[in-house]
């Protein structure tokens, strides 16, 4: 449950953000990350930003999340076939 | 990459070597235990060194009595519960949210979704049960407060908001307890940053390391866990930088001390835990659902047979409980660590099975 996404801020209005990873977009609020920019890439947990954090941080998660993805299909596929 | 690997064996095996016994990590964090799994670590670590779940699934330390509490609130029919999706499925004395089919129950993202339920429903209260470690605690922080402005008198908060170095220290108080060291979790300490731990080793000489969940990220924090226990050498490292600071998020951190102070409430497993819950302070008493409805949190006995308790503090492990696979399932969890996905069990359930039936 403590888990947090990383997205990029693709719009930004006061505390009020768009974000997108992946190719997915959502709303998110900025309240806990004030000076927080367009393009900045944010941790984002229960529809809040709450750090800013480098790119290649993120790419990381990223790419755990596909592997997860990838992973969860690959063992229904196999309780399936048990 | 191989590289890094067998480095990070090297420093376990020495660790296991100086230490003579089986070396005790325990990963803090619901996501870390589920990473482990996924990412098949287990198997790949030294015979010497034992990886306990511990306490770091919000859902899973979540006392049976609070759960009561929800469900007697359910009950009201001038009541709408709004809450995050895991919790619907804790079995309390009666049945769980999901069973309570004339109750209203909404599954809510945020806490401003919560408060958005509230304002569509004037002639309702809307009770948002908000659970989570640090990580969380700061989204209810901003709802309140929000609430407060707009002076929104049909939203209130059951906290059941729980932090984590309370919990760490009360796991080490404990004479019986086999922990060497702490994989400690890398979204909470984004908000309470890495010097928060200091305490800890200072007061209990246990190694801390702050880890991202990457599998990499994993190994090399428990490599450098046995590095600590090697060389005798306790601290606080962090290998998640770039992410978490020394100091963490002090927005966060002061909008959670203006509305919450911390309290000696229940854990499950653990009991009563000295300032380890928090709850809202006076001042926003109006918000706090507790006091709102008058109601008392009652510390309900595990359910018989049931060895979450023991399974949250590193005491046992899933499969020695008797009700593992048979009584307690997925789909029939009887205790709170089989219900969350990030819990032990759930994640022994998912991810152990195949290899157990392999071997």
């Amino acid at each position: 449950m403590c888990l947090a996404v990383p997205a990029r801020i693709v719009e930004l209005e006061d505390d009020r953000a768009a974000v997108d990873a992946m190719g997915n977009r959502w709303k998110c609020r900025t309240t806990l990350t004030p000076g927080v920019q367009l393009g900045d890439i944010v941790l984002i947990h229960a529809g809040f930003a709450i750090a800013t954090i480098e790119e290649v941080e993120a790419q990381k998660t990223w790419q755990l999340i596909a592997e997860f993805d990838a992973f969860q299909k690959e063992q229904e596929k196999g309780s399936e076939v048990d | 990459m191989l590289n890094r690997i067998m480095k990070a064996q090297r420093l376990m095996d020495a660790a296991c070597l100086r230490l003579g016994r089986p070396i005790n990590v325990m990963e803090v964090c619901g996501t870390h235990t589920v990473s482990i799994f996924r990412n098949g670590i287990r198997p790949t670590l030294p015979e010497g060194l034992k990886l306990l779940s511990g306490p770091g699934c919000p859902v899973c330390v979540t006392d049976q009595g609070f759960i009561d509490v929800v469900l007697e609130l359910a009950e009201r029919e001038d009541c709408i519960i709004a809450t995050y999706g895991d919790m619907v499925r804790v079995p309390g004395k009666s049945g769980s949210l999901e069973t309570k089919h004339e109750a209203d129950v909404r599954v809510v993202l945020s806490s401003e979704d919560a408060m958005t339920l509230a304002e569509r429903h004037p002639d309702k209260t809307v009770v948002f049960v908000a659970v989570g470690f640090e990580t969380t605690t700061p989204a209810t922080a901003v709802a309140v407060g929000e609430a407060a402005k707009r002076d929104l008198k049909n939203f209130c908060v059951l906290s059941g908001h729980k932090l984590v170095i309370p919990a760490m220290r009360a796991l080490l108080s404990d004479k019986n307890n086999q922990i060497d060291a702490f994989l400690c979790p890398g979204h909470v300490s984004v908000i309470i940053g890495s010097d928060a731990y200091i305490p800890i080793v200072e007061e209990f000489g246990r190694p801390c390391v702050v880890a991202g969940f990457e599998p990499m990220q994993v190994i090399e924090g428990i490599a450098e866990i046995c590095r600590q226990v090697a060389n005798d050498a306790p601290e606080v490292v962090s290998i998640y930088e770039g992410v978490v600071s020394r100091e963490g998020n002090k927005t966060a951190q002061a909008l959670m001390d203006t509305y919450f102070e911390p309290y000696d409430g229940f854990w499950r497993g653990l009991g009563r835990i000295p300032g380890g819950t928090l709850r809202l302070k006076e001042a926003y008493e109006q918000f706090d659902a507790m006091r709102r409805f008058g109601i008392e949190e009652i510390p309900a006995e595990e359910p018989q047979g049931c060895r979450c308790g023991e399974v949250l503090c590193g005491l046992a492990q899933p499969m020695e409980c008797g009700m593992f696979e048979t009584r307690c399932t997925p789909d029939t969890p009887v205790g709170p660590c089989m219900v969350s996905s990030e819990g032990a069990c759930a994640a022994w359930y998912k991810y152990g099975r195949r290899r157990r039936r392999n071997g």
